[in-house]
């Protein structure tokens, strides 16, 4: 393809690419996002970065989920974990897993259920 | 840390902000297509629910045999998903899970994490919940069932449902007006009080 792209046209597979420079999925320490961790700024945005880079680091002043960062910035999960991970790498995020479910087969904690059911209590 | 030049619109959970000492659990929201996941999930939600996208490559083919997938095509699902706030410290994110069967083979990565399920079941299709039934058993997810009821809907007594879904005695089955926010919110707490009571079987029994 020659001529000139448009850099109007935002949509789609061609965009993701450029984003994530044609990786396609994170590994490292991306590997286990999961789309209710959390993710928190760790620094502010600095002149250089990235669009979608300083955008993460912008919304997650206060803590977000993967979920809700992908809904905003409409980007679907895979490709969003590469740019995480490229965040993560150079220590701007702090990224923090959903509390698990459960370790070997026991159940969640007691006292975490416990606090669940007062929040919801409270609704 | 210095902070200047973060601004922090809020310390409480109330508007969708969440501190910045926070953790998050998860509780997904399964059923067959058109039980009132969506419904669910936007009843009880502190924010408007969004929906976030997972892009898949289908890679196993044993994944595409189960589900009769012929072609290996690049596909996009939608999750539909909101958040309540707990306390300071909690945030609890719901998600609902795709209702068409062609994207069940992606259950087991939603699943993991999850606190728990509900399963919505809608009574004058009681069969449109089997397979996520069976998935939550096969997962060892656990779960309760929540009985949508909607204005046409017959009245069951609850036994004759349970009978009919073949599940667990153990297994709660509540009934829930999905569109109603109080009703939905006693569907969770009827899931975190079978988690609890599971949790302290699983205790006495080591």
């Amino acid at each position: 393809m020659s001529g000139p792209r448009r850099p109007t046209d935002p949509s789609g597979l061609e965009r993701y690419y450029v984003l994530t420079g044609g990786r396609s999925g994170p590994g490292g320490s991306a590997s286990s996002l999961d789309v209710a961790t959390l993710i928190i700024s760790r620094a502010a945005a600095v002149p250089g970065l990235q669009h979608e880079h300083e955008e993460i680091l912008r919304r997650c002043r206060d803590p977000l989920s993967v979920a809700e960062l992908g809904a905003h910035l409409g980007l679907p999960f895979n490709i969003l974990a590469v740019l995480l991970a490229d965040l993560l790498d150079a220590g701007r995020i702090e990224a923090r897993d959903p509390i698990p479910a459960s370790d070997a087969g026991r159940g969640p904690d007691l006292a975490l259920l416990e606090e669940v059911l007062s929040g919801l209590e409270r609704l | 840390m210095d902070l200047k030049g973060f601004d922090h619109p809020g310390r409480h959970t109330a508007g969708g902000t969440v501190p910045t000492g926070a953790r998050s659990v998860k509780v997904m929201i399964a059923g067959g297509f058109g039980t009132g996941k969506t419904t669910m999930v936007r009843s009880v939600s502190d924010i408007k629910p969004l929906t976030t996208e997972e892009t898949l490559t289908q890679a196993s083919a044993d994944v595409d045999n189960l589900i009769g997938v012929a072609d290996k095509q690049e596909t996009t699902v939608s999750l539909d998903f909101g958040k309540i706030g707990i306390n300071e410290q909690l945030v609890l994110y719901l998600f609902g899970t795709p209702g068409q069967e062609r994207f069940w083979f992606l259950w087991n990565g939603l699943f993991k994490g999850a606190l728990g399920a509900v399963v919505l079941v809608d009574t004058r299709r009681l069969a449109s919940s089997f397979r996520a039934i069976e998935e939550m058993e096969r997962q060892n997810v656990p779960f309760v069932i929540a009985l949508n009821v909607f204005p046409d809907s017959k009245e069951h007594p609850i036994e004759e449902i349970r009978d009919a879904l073949d599940i667990s005695p153990h297994t709660p089955v509540v009934a829930c007006d999905a569109r109603d926010r109080e009703s939905s919110r006693d569907v969770l707490i009827a899931l975190i009080r079978h988690l609890k009571d599971r949790s302290a079987v699983a205790l006495e029994s080591r």
